[in-house]
């Protein structure tokens, strides 16, 4: 029966095509109910292959549905309807059309069973994304809409000649467990890990995610890199390399987010610091750890969404997002201020909060392997969280100096689409329960011990007892204005200065080898002109004698048929008759 | 005009906000004594160990970052020509 109807995919794909034709409460009411339709379908299925497709010969799997895909399936689902709720009161169709295929394209990498339908729908998923962030229509945003396209068309290379390799290694297109051995599968984490924003291979997040629209960022911070990290769970889990990544990403981007004057590029480094929580959860790889970036993943993307949506909503209404001029909205935008503490709370992980069931399990599961420096580190970037995404985003947003702005509350639908997501995070806090329920391992864990909500509230609040102390003695970092050096420094900048290098190098090489040609050429064509003089000198000359010019008049003929050789004045048919006898000389003589 | 929230603006209010936290960071200390800590390693048992790593995390954490923007701090307009 489920055969018969489309893909999730092809529902969110398709349908968007419609999108421009609608209009008013229809086309609000459309765009809504696309993803109610297929959290309707997914809620129907069950597990196994399903929507298999023959394609040359291949099978196509564009429904491979286990607990692992499904879960993934349901929160990108959830995020679609929250972002098209928040996006709602947007004119600009680009902005609705590829923000549905974007979120259409992760489902189908999530529920893909082959690499071939995965590919495709990855490449959907770039591409879609990307106009997500031109929607600015800023030169700024064009620009890093540019670079973010190029490294993900090269990271789309790297997996395609994984793919190619593997499946000529394994002659099947059907995909699982690969793990971290050969060539092709080295290619296939490197494609994979890009997306994920896998330092050093991470640059491209904080360049371009902060260029979006108010609504359009919401849509890019869910899916690109927790699609990745779906993939990574099923394709590479325990792969140790993954500690290493994940540990240098949950502790690097929180020195850049402490710094960053742009509140949506500190929730770009957060968002890596988070998705580094996954990395190591997968990198342990034990259940118990796997399960934990599942549930990470699932309540992360509701509330970095959630504090984008409250980023967002104070960008649409301010015209502002840097620290250094906003300030004290909490008195004209109370509403947004909770809910964005709401999610503030939730990533810091406070005890009752989406945060805390999902990342405790990560941290329990290093402590179980007894893994204890990767365990000392993701305290310490816990602790780091709580600076920069619990108190830095909404203290210096809505509190800390009141720069005078007077902006009043979002529109209702974006107000209602950041309750909906500021209820999720606590409910999955309280009634973690259903969560658990779909985790791909059974869990026999228990977030709510009296020793582990004692020590994360120690935890966090004595973080922010040092985060009081150096705010009041000023010793906190000052907010200024400014741009932070990062990877993307080496195609920004090194890679101009190569390409300079390269300019300089190739052009003048250029230039030496067009002055060494010229030199030639010039020189063959003296020669030649020379030797055609000469010819007919000799040939003449020897004529003249014979005929029984003398001296003087012999030497005027000569200099007359010289000159008017070189000077090309030389009438047509002598000028002819010396180059064939030039030519039958040289033909002669060879 | 739109009414304002301006519980802020009274020191008083503030200073009752602090009072409070500090009166919370005294109660999680104590309420260690009340609880099994059942680390995996040995530093968990150490009494307030993760208030002091929490805290010493955090100041090193801006510390560390002060360093670093001398560093990579650029103008804004660092990558425009």
């Amino acid at each position: 029966m489920m055969n018969s109807m489309l893909p999730p995919a092809l529902i969110f794909i398709l349908g968007a095509v419609l999108i421009p034709f609608l209009r008013g409460k229809v086309k609000a009411l459309y765009m809504l109910a696309l993803p109610v339709i297929v959290f309707i379908i997914l809620l129907n299925l069950s597990l196994g292959n399903t929507w298999i497709v023959e394609f040359w010969g291949y099978e196509l799997i564009m429904g491979r549905v286990d607990k692992l895909s499904l879960i993934f399936a349901y929160v990108f689902t959830i995020m679609a309807f929250l972002g098209i709720l928040f996006a709602l009161q947007v004119k600009d169709n680009l902005q609705h059309v590829s923000g549905i295929i974007y979120a259409g394209s992760t489902l189908g990498v999530v529920l893909a069973g082959d690499f071939l339908s995965l590919y495709l729908f990855w490449e959907i998923m770039a591409v879609s994304s990307t106009f997500l962030i031109l929607a600015s229509r800023t030169k700024a945003s064009r620009e890093a809409g540019f670079r973010y396209i190029l490294v993900h068309l090269i990271g789309g290379l790297f997996l395609l000649a994984g793919i190619v390799l593997y499946v000529q290694k394994t002659g099947t297109i059907a995909f699982d467990y690969i793990g971290l051995s050969g060539i092709e599968s080295y290619l296939i984490f490197i494609g994979i890990a890009l997306n994920a924003a896998a330092i050093p291979l991470h640059a491209w997040l904080p360049d371009a995610y902060p260029m979006g629209t108010p609504t359009s960022t919401v849509f890019l911070s869910a899916f690109t890199t927790k699609s990745a990290v779906y993939l990574l769970i099923r394709t590479f889990p325990g792969a140790d390399i993954l500690l290493v990544i994940g540990g240098l990403m949950v502790s690097v981007p929180i020195f850049y987010a402490v710094l960053e004057n742009d509140i949506r590029r500190v929730l770009s480094y957060s968002l890596m610091n988070q998705v580094g929580f996954m990395m190591v959860g997968i990198g342990i790889g034990s259940e118990l750890a796997l399960n934990g970036a599942v549930a990470h993943a699932f309540c992360h993307i509701i509330y970095k969404a959630l504090l984008f949506m409250a980023a967002g909503s104070v960008l649409q209404m301010t015209g502002k997002i840097k620290c250094t001029e906003i300030g004290g909205l909490y008195k004209t935008m109370p509403l947004t201020c909770l809910f964005c503490m709401v999610g503030a709370l939730s990533i810091s992980a406070f005890p009752f909060f989406s945060g805390f069931v999902s990342k405790s399990m990560i941290i329990s599961a290093s402590a179980h392997e007894k893994i204890f420096l990767i365990w000392m580190v993701l305290q310490f970037a816990s602790t780091g969280v709580v600076d920069h995404a619990g108190i830095k985003v909404p203290f210096f947003t809505f509190f800390g100096h009141d720069a005078g702005i007077r902006a009043k509350e979002p529109p209702l639908n974006m107000l209602l689409a950041m309750g909906i997501a500021a209820a999720l995070c606590v409910g999955l806090g309280v009634f973690y329960q259903p969560l658990y329920n779909m985790l791909p391992f059974p869990v026999h864990y228990t977030p709510y011990t009296g020793a582990h909500v004692v020590g994360q509230l120690q935890l966090l609040m004595f973080g922010a007892l040092a985060f009081t102390l150096l705010i009041l003695s000023g010793y906190y970092v000052p907010e200024v204005r400014s741009k932070n050096l990062d990877a993307d420094w080496t195609y920004r900048k090194l890679g101009r200065f190569f390409y300079r290098i390269l300019d300089k190098g190739l052009n003048s090489l250029n230039r030496l080898s067009e002055g060494v040609l010229m030199g030639v050429v010039k020189g063959l064509v003296t020669f030649f002109k020379s030797a055609a003089v000469k010819i007919a000198l000799f040939v003449s000359v020897n004529i003249w004698l014979l005929l029984g010019y003398r001296d003087k008049r012999l030497e005027i003929k000569k200099n007359r048929l010289y000159n008017d050789i070189i000077q090309g004045t030389l009438p047509i048919g002598i000028g002819a008759a010396v180059a064939i006898s030039f030519i039958l000389l040289v033909f002669i003589l060879t | 005009m739109k009414k304002e929230l301006t519980i802020f603006d009274n020191p008083k209010n503030v200073k009752r906000l602090r009072n409070g936290f500090f009166v919370a960071l005294v109660l999680v200390l104590i309420a260690e004594s009340f609880v099994e800590m059942h680390g995996e390693f040995s530093v968990e048992h150490f009494y307030g160990f993760y208030a002091v790593y929490g805290f010493i995390s955090y100041v090193l954490l801006i510390f560390v970052a002060k360093l670093l923007r001398k560093i990579i701090m650029r103008k804004e307009d660092y990558y425009d020509e």
